[in-house]
């Protein structure tokens, strides 16, 4: 039998749960996977929620995102890159005023991160944005 | 009717620098003759605004050699297109005669005998009559600095950039946007900020704790001139805790942030903005991605790539314009801003020949005062460049002073492998000529200077040119993070400028034994200008004097040791 990562971290989270580990080892999906969880494999458009983060991490360990979508009721964020892609899912309850949310991330490398809002329609939304970690100097 | 597009380019061919004297013209008389003062200042009045553009002049406030670079590449988009077009294509894209005042001063050809020819240029006495005579027609006209100011020299540096800010002062500036200025630390920062009686500006400086813009900056200034209201809104360079150790300004968060770029944009253009005047640091790529993207802006300065273009570059009905480095030039941009727009432009790039251009007696008198206590360390003279070397940094790989460095910090510092900063700031120095304390420090003057002496493995050191090389050829000019490539010495290298970010590097040679680079094994690299905290070693003049004074005579020769394909 070969073993994927995701069986790997798998069969780890079974001894975790011995050596009672960090529970958040339980999200270590892949970012996809955790897309399909999100949206139930429905059909996700491109556009229609924004995200903004630096396109040169200024600082890899807290990475400034912010994302909006106005008909969101639901924005999940991942970092596709990361052992453990899940940054935040930002739920917006009826009375909310603005459908837009901020925090930092750390990112383990130059990679994309991407929002999926869930609309109040049921369909979905996507958009990415690629994000450099560098080792910088040398600045002109 | 002649639309607007028509007149902008009818505008267009109206500018032009001077550029007729004759090929062969060598002797220094003769260039003499054939340049005016009146000539350079030549303008014919256009318009009702005026706005004045220096930027990136790194401190040199009297006048330098500066060989412009010979090796500028383009990529993606920018393939084939100014900046990126050097030497030859360039005199031949603008109509600049061989030889020419023109053609030294904005190529790199035959630096050394035109250098011989029609001498120095730049020097802030000379920018203050050139400004002063643009004042005399145009009271109203707008000075903008495009900032790296407050960095690049010996007396700015002992001064903690005192010298510049005091001299600047002399000429008057209106705004001022940033980016060297930040390695002073951000106390001093804040201190000269403070103290500044013109604008200081950047609406992407942010607060770093609130990811808000930062209090100490403004995003822009509202100006009233010649009936029109100008709105000069500041860009200040956007990688610099990337580029530049972030650890000395941890307060500030910088970014290209061209959303805020375009709500500033729209806020003064509903507070009744006519014209919409971006002082940019972004670097020449990144102004024409951002033109591009954010809409409204007229008219945008570039900077920090120390591009100088006789001509504005038109992205959609923005105009780029781009006025050198090192006080070489100054540009003036005359516009006619009718009925809330922008209707036409006529612009002109003013080199500043030293010995054409009158010092103005006044500048030079405070330019004198600040070099005063420090005029014997600057002017000993520390060695000589030999009859076939010329000393300069500019280009996308290793110039003559960088292979010197990197060979003063292998010899100095007892090192297989050296790294220098691809910084474009630094002076050039002509062959046969002294080289004085004060040249070498316009090619190492900064605030975190010290040599490190340290073991990377060959992976590493392959790691660290695909970053910097990604760094200055990603196809995207916004992931660009700032400089040249960072120049190597003991070691050679091939690069493919087509490929991604981890396949471009290859052929990685130890030029002492010949040996290609083995990942897995150790060398000894010395370089300078890291941006981690707690760097320590000597500085890197004390470095670099130290190898000049046992050379006596500096002969570097012609380095093709970096093998380039995929342009």
């Amino acid at each position: 039998m070969e073993l994927n990562r995701r069986e790997t971290l798998a069969l780890g989270l079974g001894a975790a749960a011995i050596v009672a580990l960090p529970v958040r080892f339980a999200a270590a999906a892949t970012g996809d996977e955790m897309i399909a969880a999100f949206t139930g494999g429905a059909a996700v458009a491109e556009g229609g929620v924004t995200i903004t983060a630096p396109e040169i991490a200024e600082n890899g360990n807290t990475v400034p995102v912010a994302v909006a979508s106005e008909n969101a009721v639901s924005i999940m964020v991942l970092a596709m890159g990361n052992p453990t892609p899940g940054v935040a899912t930002f739920n917006f309850g009826e009375g909310a005023g603005a459908h837009s949310a901020s925090t930092r991330m750390r990112l383990a490398g130059t990679q994309d991160v991407v929002a999926i809002a869930k609309m109040a329609d049921g369909s979905f939304a996507r958009a990415a944005a690629t994000v450099k970690v560098t080792i910088g100097g040398c600045g002109g | 009717m002649i639309s607007r597009r028509d007149f902008l380019q009818v505008a267009m061919a109206t500018s032009a620098l001077y550029g007729a004297s004759g090929f062969g013209n060598w002797s220094r008389l003769a260039a003499q003759q054939a340049l005016t003062q009146d000539e350079l200042l030549q303008f014919d009045d256009f318009g009702n605004v005026t706005l004045i553009h220096m930027t990136d002049i790194h401190a040199q406030m009297t006048p330098v050699y500066f060989r412009e670079p010979e090796v500028n590449i383009g990529v993606g988009d920018n393939k084939g297109f100014v900046p990126h077009i050097t030497g030859a294509d360039y005199r031949k894209m603008y109509g600049i005669a061989d030889g020419s005042p023109t053609a030294y001063a904005l190529t790199y050809d035959d630096f050394a005998a035109l250098g011989k020819t029609y001498g120095r240029i730049g020097g802030m006495d000379r920018a203050a009559t050139v400004i002063n005579s643009i004042r005399a027609a145009r009271p109203d006209a707008l000075l903008l600095d495009g900032g790296d100011t407050w960095h690049g020299s010996y007396s700015c540096y002992h001064t903690a950039g005192q010298d510049v800010v005091n001299i600047m002062a002399a000429l008057k500036p209106d705004a001022m946007t940033f980016h060297w200025e930040f390695t002073l630390g951000q106390d001093r920062v804040r201190e000269l900020v403070a103290a500044s009686p013109f604008a200081m500006l950047g609406q992407n400086i942010f607060n770093n704790e609130w990811n808000e813009p930062a209090e100490e900056f403004k995003a822009y200034e509202m100006f009233e001139r010649g009936g029109v209201k100008i709105a000069v809104i500041g860009q200040a360079f956007p990688y610099m805790p990337i580029a530049n150790p972030g650890w000395m300004f941890p307060d500030f968060s910088f970014g290209i942030r061209d959303e805020r770029m375009q709500e500033v944009v729209d806020e003064v253009r509903a507070a009744g903005a006519q014209l919409v005047v971006c002082l940019s640091h972004n670097g020449f790529d990144v102004d024409k991605k951002m033109a591009s993207r954010v809409k409204g802006i007229d008219v945008i300065l570039t900077g920090h790539t120390h591009d100088a273009l006789p001509e504005p570059f038109l992205v959609g009905e923005t105009i780029l314009i781009a006025s050198g480095s090192h006080g070489k030039f100054v540009s003036r941009v005359d516009l006619d801003v009718r009925d809330g727009r922008m209707m036409g432009f006529r612009h002109k790039l003013i080199p500043l020949f030293a010995d054409v251009i009158a010092p103005d007696p006044a500048v030079a008198a405070v330019i004198e005062a600040e070099r005063a206590p420090f005029k014997s360390q600057m002017e000993e003279v520390i060695g000589r460049t030999a009859a076939d070397t010329t000393l300069f940094r500019r280009g996308n790989f290793n110039g003559s002073w960088d292979d010197l460095i990197c060979d003063a910090l292998m010899s100095e510092r007892e090192a297989d492998i050296a790294m220098s900063p691809g910084v474009r700031w630094g002076a050039s120095i002509l062959p046969d000529s002294d080289i004085t304390r004060e040249d070498m420090w316009t090619t190492t003057s900064m605030t975190y200077g010290k040599c490190y002496r340290t073991e990377m493995t060959g992976e590493f050191i392959h790691t660290i040119l695909e970053d910097v090389a990604d760094n200055l050829f990603n196809p995207d000019p916004y992931y660009q993070q700032g400089g040249d490539m960072v120049r190597i010495g003991g070691m050679g290298y091939g690069i493919d400028i087509g490929q991604p970010m981890g396949s471009r590097i290859t052929d990685m040679v130890l030029l002492k034994t010949g040996e290609k680079i083995d990942p897995a094994k150790t060398y000894v690299v010395a370089g300078w200008a890291s941006v981690n905290e707690g760097t320590e070693g000597p500085q890197i003049w004390d470095v670099v004097e130290s190898h000049i004074k046992k050379l006596g005579t500096v002969s570097v020769k012609p380095n093709s040791n970096v093998k380039v394909t995929g342009v």
